[in-house]
């Protein structure tokens, strides 16, 4: 699985982060995402796919 | 599990719907009805960035072509549901389509309220559909050539925020309302305080505390607004942001019960086989023990999810944390939990008073109701504010 992100579009609406923590983070500074791990293992791909189903501003693309 | 599935509208929670079954490995027959003719599209952005001409509208698609022609649904698009026959499960659209499934999902979201006096006018408009922004985006661009008197009859979210965007295009922007300061019922007065001190000194007029009673025009185009103590508000152009109801009226007569919204059990079940997400669903949430409908687009997808899960079997409850944002001015507010207007209000981090380098306040603020945490509000800080929702969590327990 490969995880980009188009942060520019990223609303920081942070539901990426509640929902796989081990994949996204937030800037400090203005809640932007900052993907920790662009090939994330196996057992987290399900979070991740939830993670960009549910982003309100759709800027998570998921490829397998 | 149902053999096949028909998810009566096509904006976030009706595609949510439709994703979350396919994550959950459905594989049946999915249809996915929609009244507007657009693919999927996402509607924050309408009052913000496509309003302010910076988006365009394939930028707010919510999936490319590819994506949606992996989720192996049909996509009827432009064709509205007219009624539902709860005993058949057959929906019958305005171009005479006759649709059924096992499992039909109702996510035709809001329509927006009209003023009296407004529906035939030129220069009024509302905000729901990407052609409604389109429209307005128009108007608004033709009025700053003309110096346009714009006034914006809302003081919720929405009337705010187009209100923030249209002051951004540079033109001469009142907003109204009958509340004594924006979003007071929303946000208290210590955070209303502090937006309507934003709107005013970003330029825009506001002459809050007075409803709205009528439109009023002459030759068929709007002159402006008359407030309820008789004052005229003179305006070329009236932006509408009075709330919305949900979009029922093609369920009238489906012996579902309507009543603001499509009333639903713990689990976002309306009747047998028939369930409701997003802007148009009344549930009763278990934790909060109350029936509650939330017209923000997290809710959207997260209730989404929920109505899959309950498509495939499940029984369980529908309990979110309620999350809503809102930008205004460059600044971004979001709310988690529910803020009680009576809150006791403490700041948990930052600082309300204190500007920083870039020109901005940023704190969060934690809302405390009869001993309880029960939502806290960022203000410029959306990583501190998500990290404080555990002590929503923490104290969420059964009412």
């Amino acid at each position: 699985m490969k995880v980009t992100v188009d942060s520019e579009k990223c609303c920081a609406g942070g539901n990426c982060v509640m929902t796989a923590p081990d994949v996204f983070d937030q800037r400090d500074s203005d809640g932007t995402v900052v993907l920790l791990n662009d090939s994330p293992p196996a057992e987290l791909h399900d979070a991740v796919r939830e993670a960009a189903d549910v982003c309100p501003s759709a800027c998570i693309t998921v490829s397998e | 599990m149902p053999d096949s599935v028909l998810v009566v509208g096509a904006a976030a929670a009706g595609l949510g719907v439709a994703e979350a079954l396919r994550r959950k490995d459905y594989s049946g027959q999915l249809t996915i009805l929609g009244a507007e003719p657009h693919v999927p599209y996402d509607r924050p952005p309408l009052s913000k960035q496509v309003l302010a001409g910076d988006w365009e509208p394939d930028r707010i698609r919510l999936r490319t072509q590819e994506v949606l022609d992996g989720l192996k649904a049909q996509f009827i698009l432009g064709d509205p549901a007219v009624s539902l026959d709860v005993s058949s499960h057959v929906v019958r659209t305005a171009c005479g389509r006759t649709l059924t499934a096992d499992a039909i999902v109702i996510a035709t979201g809001l329509k927006p309220r009209m003023l009296p006096g407004g529906g035939d006018l030129s220069g009024v408009h509302v905000l729901r559909t990407l052609n409604d922004a389109l429209g307005l985006r128009a108007a608004l661009q033709a009025g700053l050539t003309t110096d346009a008197r714009v006034v914006v009859v809302g003081d919720g979210v929405l009337g705010a925020e187009i209100t923030a965007t249209a002051r951004s295009m540079g033109l001469n922007v009142t907003m109204t309302g009958p509340q004594p300061r924006p979003l007071d019922m929303q946000f208290g007065p210590m955070v209303s305080g502090m937006l309507a001190d934003l709107h005013t000194e970003n330029g825009v007029t506001l002459r809050l505390g007075t409803g709205v009673d009528r439109i009023t025009g002459a030759g068929g185009a709007v002159t402006g607004v008359r407030l309820s103590d008789g004052e005229v508000i003179p305006a070329d152009l009236v932006v509408v942001a009075v709330g919305a109801a949900p979009e029922t009226s093609w369920l009238e007569g489906s012996g579902l019960t309507l009543d603001n919204g499509v009333v639903c059990d713990a689990s976002c079940r309306a009747a047998e086989g028939i369930y409701a997400a997003g802007d148009v669903a009344r549930w009763h949430h278990e934790t909060l023990g109350t029936t509650l409908r939330l017209e923000n687009r997290t809710n959207a997808s997260e209730q989404a999810g929920a109505v899959a899960d309950a498509i495939l079997g499940s029984s369980a409850p529908f309990v979110p944390v309620p999350y809503m944002w809102t930008d205004q001015h460059g600044v971004k507010i979001q709310v988690h939990g529910t803020l009680h207007p009576d809150a006791e209000v403490t700041i948990a981090d930052g600082d309300p008073s204190v500007v920083n380098e870039q020109g901005k306040r940023r704190f969060v603020a934690r809302f405390r109701h009869e001993g309880r945490v029960t939502g806290v509000l960022g203000w410029n800080m959306p990583k501190q504010t998500i990290q404080r929702r555990r002590e929503i969590l923490a104290d969420l327990s059964p009412a």
